[in-house]
Order: C-alpha cells, then structure tokens, then sequence
C-alpha cells in the first residue's frame, strides 16, 4: 500500500487490484463459471430482444404480483449460492480430519459460514417470504395493489442492491469471517479491520430498508384495503399470519438498523460503543441484535405457518379447524417473540433469575404453536385429503418441525443450554425448524400457487422428486449434527483430531448430496413444467378447488386483479361464492384506477448499492455524490406528480370476455 | 342468510374506495423511527455514566443553551401547527409563511446543537473520549440529523406547494411532515429530560 499515490488512494480508497482474488482457484473458478453463466444469461435476452420487454413490464413494474414473482425469482438465485457455501462447508467438515486440512483454508472456510447464514435468512428465506406475501395478500383480500405501489418497487429493489453487494463481497475484496451475526469486539476494527465486516453492514443496511419500506406497505395494505365484507375475523389465515409478520418487521428491524449504525460508528468513527476500552459494552451489541433477532425468525416462520394453514384447508377439502385458535395463537407467538431474546446468551451470565425468565418465555412458546399442530391435524381428520405437491411439502412439514420444536425446548431450558450452547446441537436445531419450517413451507407455497401466477401447475413428478430428496436429505444431513452435539461438538470448525467424529459428518455431507438432488430435481421441474405448459395449463383459476379470493379471479390475474371487488359475506369467501353459486359479472365493465409504472425504484436502489461500495472501500468522495444523488433523486421524484391512470372500460371488457370464453371452452 | 338473492357478491357500481392509507403508513414509519431511538436512549441508559476517566455531563453540558435550543424546536411546532390552521383555511400564502418561520426555527435549533458540538469537540469531549460521549453524540446527533432532513423536506414542500398550491397530494405531504416535526418534538423532550436534566443531576 505504500506505493499507492496519495491520489490514487483518494480515488479508489482501499481498492486495488489485489482485492480480486485471482490467487485462490477456487473463487476464481467461480468467478470464471459465474461470469461464463451470467454473460450467456446477458446473451440470450440480448438475442431474445428480451431487455425493453424486461425494463418496462418487470423491472419498473409496480404491480405486486410482478414485484413478488421477482422476489421469489431472486430468493431461489440465491439460494443456489447459498447451498453452494453449505455443501462445501459439508464436504470440508467430512474431510478435514487429523493430518488432512482439507481444501478450504481457515480464512476462507470462516468467510463461507458467515456467507451461509447471512443469505440464507437475508436473501433467501427473507425475498421468498415477501415474495409470497407480496404475491398473495393483496389477492387473498381483494385489493387491486398494495397500499404504496411505488415503494413495493423501491423495496425490491433495496432488497436486491443488498443481494448484489453479498455477491459481490466473492470477487472484489472478502466477506466477513465473524459468524453471521458479527459480533464485536471479533467485528470491531481491531480484530476485522479489512472489508468484510463493512461488506455485512451495508449489504444488511440497504436490504433492511427495503424489508422496513415493505413491511410499512404490507401493514397498509392489509388494514386500510380490504375487500368490503372482510372483518379482520374473516381474514384468510395467510393474510393473519402476513399481517403478525409485518408487525413484527416493523417493530423489528429499526433495531437492526440502529444496531449496524453503532457498530458503523466504532468502525468508521473509532467511536466506543462495543469496544473493550473506554467504557463499551459488546454484550450490548449481543443483546440488541437478538432483540432483533429472535422477532426475525417469528417474521420468517409465521406466513409459512399461513401457508400450511391454507394448504391443509385446500387440499382436506375442509374448512381450517379452529380458525379463531389459529389467529389467536398466530397473535401470541407475536408477542411472545419480544421477550425471549435473552435465551440466545444464556451463558453471557445474567444469573440464574433473568435465565429463568427467558428459559419459561421460550418454553410458552410451544404451546400456541403446538396448538397450530393440532389445528392442522383436526383439519386433515375425516378430511378427502388429496396428496399433491403443496400437501407432501405440509406433512413432511408437521414430521420434521415438531422433532426441531422440541430440541428448541430442550435448549430453551438455561442449565441444558449451559452445555449445549455454541454446539453443532444448535446447529441441528435451528436448521430443524427453519428448513423443516420455513424452507419445506415456501416450497409448498411456490407449488400452491404456481398455477396462480402463471396459468399452469408446476409439474407433480419432479415435485414429489424434489419433496422426498429434501425430506431424507434433511434426516441424513442433520440428525448426525444433533448426536455430534451431544458428544460436545462446538460449531464453526474447520479441521478435527478425533477420528471417531468422522463417519457422522460424512453422514452429513451425504445429506447434503441427497438436498443437492432435490434442489437439481426442483429445477428441473420448473423447466419440465415450463416445457409442458399447455399440458398443465389451467383455465378455471382455481386448479386445486380452493377457498380463498385469490382463486376466483384469472390465472394469471389481469394487472386490475379484479374487474369488480368482491364482497365478503364469510371465512372462505371464494368457497362460500361457490356454494352458493355466485355467478361472475360479465357486463357493466367500468374503469379501473391504477398507479403507474416507473424507473425511480430501480435508480435509486442502484445510487444506494454504489453508496454503499464506496463507504465499504473508503472511496469518500463517491460516497458522498451518491448520497447526495440519493436524496436529489427522490426529492426530484417527489416532484412527479403523475403517477397514476384508468384502465379504460372497454380494456377491462376484452380481457373479462376473453376469460369468459376460457371458462366456457373448459366447461 | 336465507335470501341468497339479497346478497351482492361483487361491488358492480366500484362504490368501494379503499380509504387512503398513506397517514397510517406514515405513522407506522414513525413507529420504526421511535425504536431507532429507543435503541439509542438505551445505548445511553446503559452507557451513559461510562465517562472512562474522561469529562461527564456536569462538566460539560451548559443548561442555558439546551434550554434555548430547546425553546426553539417547541416555538417551530407551534408554527408548523400555524401553518396547518391556515391550510385548513387554504389560504396559500400564510401558509407558506409560517412553514418559512418554521423552517427557520428548526435552522437555529440545528445551529445551536452544531455550535454546542463544536464547544464540546474543542474542550476534547469528542465522541471517540469514552463510551458515554459516543452515545451522547449519537442520540442528539441523530436527533439533529432528523431535523435537518426534516428541513429539506419543508424547503421541498414549500416550492412544491408554491408550484402546485395547496393540493390534495399536497396536503397530504404537509401533514405527514406535521407528524414527522411533532415527533421529532416529542423525542427532543425526552433527549432533553433524559440527557441533559438528569445528566446534571448525576
């Protein structure tokens, strides 16, 4: 570095060619496939001609339905890139045994675990959630759009600059080697004074406002824009589930802000805040970010609890058992997900009467969620229970989840936890519920309502496929993990002594092999059903007899979702429409007021994503222009006041009529 | 329920307007930003007597200027309050005025805490000295953060009003900045009670 001119140091500030790892082949490797892949991508859409079509209809589209089927395409991208650092992770572990270190060094090895979790929770299960709330809340309540369309755009696009700075952390510079918490002082200055740290801050920070922004919107929108007719007791229980789940984004995540901020301010401004001199307080930071946290994986469990909720309804052929049960429960989890942070530091030594109180806090928790069990068996009881995809997914589900909830009991007990705290015991856990729970929940929401979002079904054998190497590659994959636990195991190593260990983290890896085959079978699905679309194409909009609104308007919807709001007379209220025979309106068409497309989300998503760059790279000066960028532009678009138009009359009759034959030819 | 043909199943006459949902989401966002300083006031709570042999609160915090600062911020709601009056008149220009006399309450506010920064930044109380002064200027520096933005946002809605007039959109800005600025209000209470009050008690 001493070499660097003061000018080019005033540029670039701590970028330079030596970022680019071009001496380690293995990220060189990726580089090279991820370029190879991503320039053929570029490729086809340029020969496609596919890039207006692209901008205008997705890009800066501010329909919920686009802006969630974007979501999810981005959680499943990153899941790819998430598992990639899980099996590699499986396949050290399973070799770095006694004289043999492996193939990934400490550094490098540090640097994937962290990748691991930060993705999977912020890229993966976060995009794929909203995705589907975003996709389905507004559809489930009869509501044209969102609350605030344009900042649904903005959230995305938020959401999507933070995914880009992860992946970027691969190839231009390193990512943190901290643990996907970042706790200080490891995280402080002192001990990670490269770019790691600094690419986890800002990647969270600009991914964080746009799950604050989308959790504003949702809460909006499910409050102020509901179908006439719908009490909140007569809410679908996925919109409950995503309306708890919001409250808790919003209640929830300025923590994680403020948080970032304060070790922002130690990092850049050598301020004192979680040092060990000077009067700072690391266990602060410890606490603050559980207080976050522990809500988070509430926000992340609860609308896939929707999901199996409406899966079970739909496919027993009967009406949720205990709905009032389910909402009410819904509603404690919420609350009680704020005072049981504390049990993620037993050991930090708050003395045995704090312990106590969080350990029975945690433990309460199981009741209202075991009350969601026996909700959903009471639905499938003397239930015509129909095992499709989204079902399979339910009760591999209701199998595994409970076997996670009850090692979460057993954690939450403090002088247990005393033993088993940091172990690899943990770690099977939290893998229990959150793939068990949420991963097994969105996949089959994604099957549920594929059919909803593209007019044809997603292909069943390649589905159950992927269910069944999912479900026993979970079993191989982390049961060995809890018995390794027991034995002691502490998590985050990269090389072992003791040979005995081996044979159960080669059961492991072969676990993760068997999820590999299930991630490969889901994508051949996809390709299969896209293949196959007329095959599985569904005209009805209601493929699975369903009960709720969304299946009574047109697969795919028309961008107006629905030509006139229905009206809500009960719980199942498409279900209630169709026993009692309503019939669709086919004249009397009027305009339909909608908020229009723009770029802005897009633009000021990208300024905020090179912000960031340069405050992780020290470069100040693009910082500060693209700040001030930030805020002109939204200042100048706040200066727009045209946002919005009528979907003529005559519009809304071709596309209604053209439904109206579809439903006739398959009548 | 008997009559089934009473029942409508579809709003045929588009009698349903969803009802506006921006001031509720507005507030929501406020809701969010009272937790980032509930976070900060918790900082300080903890840390705050955390002086690492440097100067405390007594030493440093001069209570005639708080005070006048404070003075300010509390005179600038009650002008932002004036303007709303007079919007709900729609009288444009008076309204413009007392968002200007606004504005410029909140500048002296801002200048006033800039000022104390300095003092205390040239005495070697910067925030780097101990934990309590990192949290110190965290808090108020936040707070003071806010209301700047709050005053680029009332120039914005000033010109915005001077173009356009006084709006449905354009209300609708103005009252959402009225909750920001009353909000921003009630945080400084607490930072002033909290902080400075009982930091000279301490």
């Amino acid at each position: 570095m001493d070499q660097r001119s003061e000018l080019m140091h005033t540029l670039f500030g701590r970028l330079s060619w030596e970022a680019v790892p071009l001496h380690e082949p293995i990220l060189l490797i990726t580089f090279i496939v991820t370029a190879i892949l991503g320039m053929s991508l570029l490729g086809y859409i340029s020969y496609a001609r596919k890039w207006s079509y692209l901008y205008h209809e997705w890009f800066c589209s501010i329909d919920h339905k686009k802006i969630g089927m974007m979501y999810i395409v981005l959680g499943l991208v990153m899941l790819l890139r998430g598992f990639a650092d899980a099996i590699m992770m499986r396949m050290q572990q399973a070799m770095s045994f006694g004289d043999s270190v492996g193939y990934l060094p400490p550094h490098h090895y540090d640097q994937i675990f962290t990748a691991h979790g930060v993705i999977m929770i912020f890229f993966v299960a976060m995009p794929l959630v909203t995705g589907l709330m975003n996709y389905v809340v507004p559809l489930q309540i009869g509501a044209r759009d969102v609350a605030f369309p344009f900042l649904n755009n903005f959230s995305f696009w938020m959401t999507a600059a933070g995914a880009v700075l992860v992946m970027m952390s691969l190839f231009v510079g390193e990512f943190a080697r901290t643990g996907w918490l970042a706790y200080p002082p490891l995280s402080g200055p002192a001990y990670s004074p490269d770019v790691g740290v600094d690419y986890y801050i800002w990647s969270l920070q600009i991914a964080g406002v746009g799950t604050l922004l989308s959790g504003v919107n949702l809460l909006a929108t499910i409050i102020k824009m509901r179908a006439p007719g719908m009490g909140l007791m007569k809410m679908p229980i996925f919109t409950w589930t995503a309306l708890c789940t919001n409250v808790l984004i919003v209640a929830a995540f300025p923590v994680l802000t403020a948080v970032l901020v304060l070790l922002s301010l130690d990092r850049y401004a050598g301020m004192n805040f979680f040092s060990n001199d000077f009067g700072g307080n690391a266990m602060m930071y410890v606490n603050l970010i559980w207080i976050w946290g522990h809500p988070e994986v509430y926000i992340l469990i609860l609308p896939v609890f929707g999901v199996f909720s409406e899966v079970v309804s739909t496919f027993s052929g009967k009406r949720l058992f205990g709905y009032a049960s389910m909402v009410y429960a819904t509603v404690v989890i919420t609350i009680l997900s704020y005072l049981v942070w504390l049990h993620h530091f037993f050991t930090m030594g708050s003395g045995a009467s704090v312990n106590s109180f969080f350990g029975i806090t945690t433990m309460i928790i199981s009741i209202p969620t075991g009350a969601k069990m026996f909700n959903w068996l009471f639905t499938m009881y003397r239930g015509r229970i129909r095992f499709e995809v989204p079902m399979l997914w339910t009760m591999g589900f209701m199998f595994t989840f409970v076997i996670g909830g009850m090692t979460g009991v057993l954690l939450a007990v403090p002088p247990a936890d005393f033993v088993l705290h940091n172990s690899l015991f943990l770690v099977a856990h939290f893998h229990n519920v959150i793939i068990g729970g949420v991963v097994f929940g969105v996949f089959a929401g994604i099957n549920f309502w594929f059919p909803k979002a593209t007019g044809f079904k997603l292909d069943p054998f390649w589905g159950k496929v992927s269910f069944w190497f999912w479900l026993s590659g979970f079993w191989f994959a982390f049961m060995p993990l809890y018995v390794l636990g027991l034995m002691g195991v502490t998590r985050r190593l990269s090389h072992f002594e003791d040979p005995s260990l081996q044979i159960w983290f080669q059961i492991a890896a072969f676990g993760a092999l068997l999820i590999l085959f299930g991630i490969i079978a889901m994508l051949v699905q996809i390709v299969v059903s896209i293949r196959n679309r007329e095959a599985l194409r569904d005209h009805t909009g209601d493929p699975w007899n369903g009960r709720t609104l969304e299946w009574s308007t047109s697969s795919p919807p028309p961008a107006y979702n629905f030509a006139f709001t229905p009206n809500v007379h009960e719980q199942d209220a498409w279900w209630d429409m169709k026993a009692r025979g309503s019939q669709r309106p086919t004249a009397g068409f009027i305009p339909i007021h909608m908020p229009k497309n723009t770029a802005a989300g897009l633009v000021l998503a990208g300024i905020a994503m090179i912000c960031g760059f340069a405050l992780i790279w020290h470069i100040w000066w693009l910082a500060g222009v693209s700040f001030a960028c930030l805020i002109g532009g939204a200042i100048y678009h706040s200066f727009n006041y045209d946002r919005d138009f009528h979907i003529p009359a005559d519009e809304v009759r071709v596309v209604e009529n053209q439904r109206s034959r579809q439903l006739a030819l398959q009548a | 329920m008997s009559a089934d043909e009473a029942i409508s199943y579809y709003d045929m006459k588009g009698e349903h307007h969803p009802e506006n949902g921006t001031m509720l989401g507005f507030w929501l966002y406020l809701m969010s930003d009272c937790l980032v300083f509930a976070v900060l006031f918790a900082m300080y709570g903890v840390l705050g007597g955390n002086y690492a042999a440097g100067p405390g609160p007594k030493e440093l915090f001069e209570l005639p200027v708080v005070a006048v600062n404070t003075s300010m911020l509390l005179f600038s709601s009650i002008t932002y309050g004036f303007a709303m009056l007079e919007m709900a008149r729609n009288r444009k220009s008076a309204t413009l005025s007392w968002l200007a006399i606004t504005g410029l309450f909140g500048a002296a506010f801002v200048g006033l805490e800039l000022h104390e920064f300095a003092h205390l930044i040239s005495e070697g109380a910067v925030p780097q000295r101990s934990a309590f002064l990192s949290s110190f200027f965290t808090l108020v520096g936040t707070h003071g953060l806010h209301v700047s933005f709050g005053i680029v946002w009332l120039v914005t809605l000033m010109v915005q009003v001077g173009k356009g007039g006084l709006t449905v959109e354009n209300r609708r800005r103005l009252s959402c900045l009225s909750l920001f600025w009353h909000f921003l209000d009630v945080v400084w209470i607490g930072v002033f009670t909290f902080v400075y009050l009982m930091g000279v008690l301490r």
